[in-house]
């Protein structure tokens, strides 16, 4: 009996890895094949067919990408609009070609607003589905789900939207801002333009809570002050504690990094108390074009945000990809910055790729070093060192008509900083 | 002084807009003994009953008639979710009495139908519900002290609704069957009451009161798919500290909670704050399990 079970064993294991050795060669034969037709369009000559994860991945006639955001669930009202632009990207690179003269094929899934989903789908999708790259996230709490996946399996993740800083995996390019391209100059804008007293209100989580160290350390060295700081709950509802508190304090504005649905509730019950923006202008790190058509722009007219895109960004680039993203989605939709960086992202990896000729990933990330690109937000380019893209730095006010109108911008891209190494009140931060 | 004051009201406002929430509830959980995980989305539909209103408003009357919506959409949300409650009630509760922890789970997968229903329907961004000019702004109590009219005008809501729900339950004829019928049903039954009848209205009208509370979220909250699940918590939190079945008790519950969180919340931190309510709520519970209010009933055994 057990030397039956045993021989069985064996005799499995045999079949198994003959399939497998049967699917390897079979897969070989594919990539050899497409690489013979890259050749001839000249895009990857003298590359040999990538090992391992790439090699499925570009095997056939299509290379598969991965784009992982939340479908449902509380974060779904903002990453839903990120994923379609950058499914709209795919499109676009795919009706001019593809990428090493194949189509892109996109591999959607659903982070469902929990970073234990998110771990688990990245995973599905680097080792089940094999895909070249992913775009994805949002939260940075979704980012810190997915990173240690993607460092284990050696993947790649485009992560597009404005986060903390202080992090630099050798697997994620950053393609929304990090502090210094977006935190660090507002504060200096509103110490300039509005006041010295500012108030700190967050929601409880990571991104708000090292935001606001930064930001304290920040008022510390140029001459401002903070008369207080506020943390909820994430989903909090209710804020006239809260609007108590502010009116006690006297702050000349208010940092926010509220996010999600509290900034409905807190910007409707902050108008409700008789504070107009001219009283106490409160600036928004998380506050789009989106998301203003969700809180009702009447409550949120004169008011601040800092970002590096708007919709109103004036540039040609601009003005054709908010005409597609209208085609594509209704001529309802805003674009935003985030929906901008998720776009750019798939840009920047496909130009990335044809340099290298390759999907294998380090070869991309080496070919990505010092990519330029023009995107609707102005020209960027990939910092080689930390996976980071240059910004331009923009500080817009809301409007009548729901659209930012722009008050400040940096005249040049902004370095990414993300440890903030250039700035000696930073030296305390993150540890 | 200024602080006291603004701070009092503000614990005044809390409650009335958890007493809201919770009055449905009420019904449902605390009468009906359904441990109704949908309320919250019952909420959700109140809220975009109010906004589907404001958009009818918007495209087929004059301008100068829009700020009347609201009027409206109070009455359409109570009958939207009041038909919904019906529906729901119909097809699915009625199989389920006497087996709350069946209900729990079956309204909870319908609170995630419904709310992805919404998002199907509405789209998974939040809309915007434009509040009516005349509850723009607020009464000026003394200098730093304003009190908004919106929540002025949920706290008006709230007794109007408590007054017209009192004289249903304890001054009417199908009042009088309802609560026949939940405190012995045998005997209700015995006597000629239809007890299918009166369960299928209760949860309806426990439903409906859900709409009018999301109606009046729209003035303060954000209104989404997700709404349901901000305020499910609190729902179920007043209604068992005030004592399953007893209206007084979820009174007395929303008031005490909303003082206590406000009071809290100043002290403390948000965060900090609810943490400190749920410690005493759950202190309360241990020293008297059956809350504020306890019900004599030979159906509760």
């Amino acid at each position: 009996m057990n030397r039956r079970t045993w021989v069985s064993a064996v005799l499995l294991l045999l079949v198994v890895s003959v399939v497998l050795a049967g699917c390897g060669s079979g897969n070989n034969g594919n990539t050899g094949e497409n690489n013979t037709g890259n050749n001839t369009s000249g895009a990857a000559s003298g590359n040999e067919p990538a090992e391992e994860t790439s090699a499925e991945a570009d095997s056939g006639d299509t290379i598969k990408v991965g784009v992982l955001h939340s479908l449902s669930g509380t974060m779904a009202i903002s990453e839903v609009s990120v994923q379609e632009a950058e499914l709209m990207a795919i499109e676009e690179i795919n009706a001019a070609g593809g990428v090493l003269g194949k189509q892109l094929e996109p591999v959607v899934e659903d982070g469902a607003s929990d970073q234990p989903t998110f771990a688990e789908k990245a995973r599905k999708l680097l080792s089940e589905d094999q895909v070249a790259t992913v775009f994805g996230g949002w939260t940075s709490s979704s980012r810190k789900a997915m990173l240690p996946v993607f460092e284990e399996l050696n993947g790649l993740l485009w992560y597009p939207v404005q986060y903390e800083g202080l992090e630099a995996s050798p697997n994620i390019f950053y393609t929304g801002a990090t502090t210094n391209q977006q935190i660090v100059p507002a504060v200096t804008w509103l110490l300039e333009n509005k006041g010295t007293k500012f108030f700190l209100l967050g929601s409880d989580y990571v991104f708000p809570r090292t935001a606001n160290q930064i930001i304290t350390a920040q008022l510390g060295a140029e001459g401002g002050e903070v008369v207080g700081e506020e943390y909820t709950p994430m989903g909090h509802t209710d804020y006239s504690t809260i609007i108590s508190k502010i009116q006690q304090a006297k702050p000349d504005v208010i940092f926010n990094t509220l996010n999600g649905d509290s900034n409905v509730a807190f910007f409707k019950q902050f108008k409700d108390a008789g504070i107009t923006a001219a009283d106490i202008p409160v600036l928004s790190v998380s506050v789009a074009e989106e998301e203003i058509r969700g809180i009702g722009v009447d409550v949120l007219e004169g008011h601040y945000a800092a970002w590096n895109y708007y919709q109103t960004t004036d540039t040609p680039e601009n003005e054709e990809f908010v005409a597609s993203y209208k085609a594509a989605y209704g001529d309802d939709r805003v674009t935003a910055d985030p929906i901008e960086a998720g776009y750019i992202a798939v840009y920047l990896w496909a130009a990335a790729v044809e340099a290298a000729g390759t999907t294998d990933v380090d070869a991309v990330k080496e070919a990505a070093k010092g990519l330029e690109f023009d995107a609707p937000g102005g020209k960027v380019t990939i910092d080689g060192d930390n996976q980071h893209i240059y910004k331009t730095v923009r500080i817009g006010e809301v409007q009548a008509d729901g659209q930012f109108a722009e008050v400040w911008a940096t005249p040049e891209p902004v370095k990414p900083d993300p440890y903030l190494d250039g700035y000696d009140w930073a030296a305390g931060l993150g540890g | 002084m200024e602080v006291i004051l603004s701070q009092i009201f503000n614990g005044l406002s809390i409650s009335s807009i958890l007493l809201l929430i919770a009055l449905g509830l009420a019904i449902t959980f605390g009468l009906m003994n359904v441990i109704n995980m949908a309320h919250g989305e019952l909420i959700m539909v109140g809220a975009y009953a109010t906004y589907v209103t404001q958009n009818l408003f918007n495209d087929y009357l004059p301008a100068s008639l829009f700020n009347w919506y609201f009027v409206l959409a109070i009455p359409v949300s109570f009958l939207i979710a009041f038909l919904l409650g019906l529906v729901l009630e119909a097809s699915l509760i009625r199989f389920l009495y006497g087996r709350p922890l069946d209900s729990l789970l079956a309204t909870w997968g319908v609170a995630l139908m419904l709310q992805q229903l919404a998002r199907t329907i509405f789209g998974a961004p939040n809309v915007a519900v434009k509040s009516p000019t005349w509850l723009d702004g607020g009464m000026t109590l003394m200098t730093g002290v304003v009190l908004p009219y919106k929540r002025l005008f949920i706290i008006g809501l709230v007794i109007v609704t408590l007054l017209a729900m009192f004289l249903y339950i304890y001054r009417s004829h199908a009042g009088r069957r309802m609560r026949a019928v939940m405190q012995n049903r045998e005997m209700a039954s015995c006597l000629g009451i239809s007890t299918r009848r009166v369960d299928a209205l209760t949860f309806a009208i426990g439903s409906g009161i859900a709409g009018i509370a999301g109606c009046a979220l729209t003035l303060m909250g954000p209104i989404g798919p997700a709404l349901g699940t901000y305020y499910i918590v609190d729902a179920f939190m007043v209604v068992v500290l005030g004592g399953v079945g007893k209206l007084v008790g979820t009174i007395i519950g929303a008031t005490g909670i909303g003082m206590f969180n406000t009071l809290f919340e100043f002290w403390t931190s948000a965060s900090l704050g609810k943490v400190l309510v749920f410690v005493c709520i759950v202190a309360f519970l241990q020293w008297r399990p059956k809350g504020l209010v306890a019900m004599r009933s030979r159906s509760l055994d």
